[in-house]
């Protein structure tokens, strides 16, 4: 049998074609996979792993709750405990939106050690609907009507205290006075005096204090730290932060409960140190509006943005502070502004060069808020070097004028418009360059930590973090030192925002630079701006 | 009708070639990248079949169901640019293209993500699939492929 050249031809034509294609394919992802390696071989970047900590062995840590208001429910369910009203809730939700997994997530949460003991709520309702929902035969759970009788009382080993602001001081020191550990909401605390007091008495305690800022516990924030640590972005110069809310809900207008009267809400306890108004259901529910339980956006949202990037970057209490803003979107008898800026100044501060030596030092860290627009706009970090996105991914795109990657930009293996380093907890692997893989968890929002492929929230984390260090001893990731600086940095914005003026901080004693003739405290808990005539509002 | 005959299996073999070095492409750049999963395209899916495609996304099912998808792209690419066992591949290419639209279907209200153009009920993944059938209905492996040397050399031994 012999082929002619005819046969073979016709025989064997797609054998260039298949050949062609198939090192096409090869040299484009062997190519690309080469340039990706360059760039990550350059940068050292290393993915972090969700933490690791030792367990929570021995007797279960007993645990009392101040507040069972919204967050205090949420921190509840963060230590295993849900109240069946939520779980028919979410039941509910669930079979609307099969997407809805959040009675499913919690479901799944690892079970922690520790056993509930006691509930303080200054509304019954509260404290009922806890007592319902978590005592059991074995368990009897006991309401104490003042925080000091629970702390006293012997029977708690631990508080998580998710009260109004103007509480979360007095709490505090109380617990750790009587070596009770303690969880507490952020802004750890409502006036600058209180802010020393509480440092020194966490100092002084043996019991362990933590702030509930979990968000320390995202890995996609570990992850940046490293990306700073290693110079990847240059010197940073200007932080851009953001908070952008467009609801009742954001606007803290919260759902008035039906049964609320001064019968069912004691509100001489609620008042504290407050100025001594009547009953008011909306001062009660509604708190975060009003400077004399809360902190508004300074104290509430910008504490939150403040300690994400303080926990990347370390860069303690700024130097100085100026805050404008006021009340734009809701004009409804609130006295907290709802629209703010506030630039914070760290003039000796750097992330490190990639330039001569001294050209280069300081930095600000500009927030900017509003509660009439909800468009998300994302954290920046921008360096001489590239510039970092950070949320629950992270991305980093590499600047048109670095001097660091000036020879690979030159050389086209790096370009400003594409990402050199894209980080998303939720998906198996680290791209150098944003994959359309990552772009579809970005596009559908799918931002969780993954832990053993289960979701977790960090809130969970944070306090099961806070659990282990009570049984093992170490440190927390957000203790007094980090309390104390996000606290001083919100009241100095708070204060720029009343007082219209630069609030400094002197680090070399510790302490806020004296303005003459005035009272910080008194400033911060008035019910105005300073230069109007303080009124009671009602 | 002869002429007519021969354009129509010409541009059939071509149809053919062009899927072949689609599919080939495809196989070949995710065989040489071993960190590409197809865990985010089933992850994201949609439609009636989503609880099928995130059954999929396991830790023991998805190292299995990335190599038998470059697999089944490599045997459709394979047999059509080389034609040969071109109907085998079609069947493979009509299955994989299946799987491939129900995991995102074009359909109404469903969000449509990494598309570039717009959809309804049909989109390039359907028309691809049915170009499959046509290659199954018509094999032009013995009129321009291996197939024609097989063919061949059994005519000859037969004679």
């Amino acid at each position: 049998m012999k082929w002619t050249r005819r046969d073979l031809l016709i025989g064997l034509g797609g054998l260039p074609i298949l050949g062609a294609v198939w090192w096409a394919g090869a040299a484009t992802s062997v190519g690309s996979r080469k340039k990706r390696s360059e760039i990550l071989e350059q940068l050292n970047i290393k993915p972090s792993l969700p933490p690791a900590v030792p367990g929570i062995g021995g007797d279960p840590v007993r645990i009392g709750v101040i507040g069972f208001g919204i967050r205090g429910e949420q921190l509840t369910r963060a230590l295993g405990f849900a109240t069946d009203e939520w779980k028919e809730e979410m039941r509910l939700a669930a079979e609307e939106d099969p997407n809805n997994k959040r009675l499913e997530d919690f479901e799944k949460q690892e079970r922690l050690n520790v056993k509930l003991v006691g509930i303080c709520d200054v509304f019954d309702v509260r404290a009922e609907k806890f007592i319902n929902s978590f005592s059991t035969d074995d368990n009897k759970i006991k309401r104490y009507l003042t925080y000091k009788d629970m702390i006293q009382s012997g029977e708690v080993d631990a508080v998580v205290i998710a009260t109004p602001d103007h509480w979360h001081a007095p709490m505090s020191i109380e617990a750790l006075n009587n070596n009770v550990h303690v969880y507490v909401e952020k802004p750890m605390t409502h006036t600058v005096a209180e802010t020393y007091t509480l440092r020194d008495a966490a100092e002084k305690s043996e019991a362990v204090f933590a702030v509930g800022h979990q968000h320390r516990q995202t890995l996609s924030f570990s992850t940046a730290r490293d990306i700073v640590d290693k110079g990847t972005l240059g010197h940073v110069s200007l932080i851009q932060t953001n908070t952008n809310r467009n609801d009742d809900n954001g606007a803290w207008n919260y759902d008035i409960h039906e049964k609320a009267s001064p019968e069912t809400i004691d509100w001489d306890q609620f008042l504290g140190s407050a100025p001594k108004v009547p009953f008011n259901k909306n001062h009660f529910f509604r708190w975060r509006k009003w400077w004399s339980y809360g902190s508004g956006l300074s104290g509430d949202l910008l504490s939150h943005d403040y300690d994400r990037l303080n926990c990347v970057l370390n860069m303690g209490i700024p130097a100085s502070v100026m805050s404008s803003g006021g009340i734009y979107t809701h004009n409804d008898g609130r006295n907290v502004p709802d629209v703010i800026q506030v630039n914070m100044e760290f003039p000796d501060f750097s992330t490190g060069s990639s330039q001569v030596k001294g050209k280069e030092n300081g930095m600000t860290f500009c927030y900017s808020a509003t509660l009439g627009n909800g468009f998300s706009r994302p954290t920046i970090l921008m360096g001489h070097d590239a510039t970092m996105e950070l949320g629950n991914r992270l991305t980093v795109w590499p600047d048109g004028a670095s001097t660091r990657y000036a020879d690979m930009l030159e050389a086209e293996k790096m370009n400003p418009n594409v990402p050199i380093y894209h980080y998303d907890p939720a998906a198996n692997a680290t791209d150098a360059v944003s994959s359309a893989t990552s772009q579809y968890f970005a596009d559908k929002g799918l931002m969780w930590t993954y832990i053993d492929g289960v979701r977790v929230d960090s809130t969970f984390l944070h306090m099961r973090e806070w659990l282990s260090v009570i049984k093992n001893g170490g440190k927390v990731s957000c203790g007094i030192k980090e309390g104390f600086e996000e606290a001083i940095s919100a009241h100095m914005a708070g204060l720029s925002w009343k007082l219209g003026r630069k609030i400094e901080w002197d680090a070399a004693s510790k302490t806020l630079k004296p303005i003459e003739g005035i009272d910080f405290d008194q400033v911060l808990l008035a019910n105005d701006k300073w230069n109007i005539q303080p009124e009671m509002v009602g | 009708m002869n002429q007519n005959q021969n354009k129509l299996k010409a541009s059939v073999t071509l149809l053919r070639i062009f899927i072949g070095w689609h599919f080939l492409f495809e196989g070949v750049v995710k065989m040489y990248n071993p960190e590409w999963t197809s865990f985010g395209y089933l992850a994201t899916a949609q439609g009636p079949f989503e609880w099928f495609f995130t059954m999929l996304i396991g830790d023991a099912t998805i190292g299995w169901v990335d190599t038998l998808n470059i697999i089944a792209l490599m045997v459709v690419g394979v047999t059509f640019a080389l034609g040969i066992f071109e109907r085998i591949g079609a069947i493979v290419g009509v299955g994989l293209l299946a799987l491939y639209f129900l995991a995102h279907p074009p359909f109404p209200g469903l969000t449509q993500m990494n598309v570039e153009g717009n959809y309804w009920l049909i989109n390039k993944n359907l028309i691809e699939l049915v170009a499959c059938i046509v290659i199954y209905q018509m094999p032009t492996g013995s009129y321009f492929g291996l197939d024609y040397l097989r063919k061949n050399k059994l005519k000859t031994q037969e004679q």
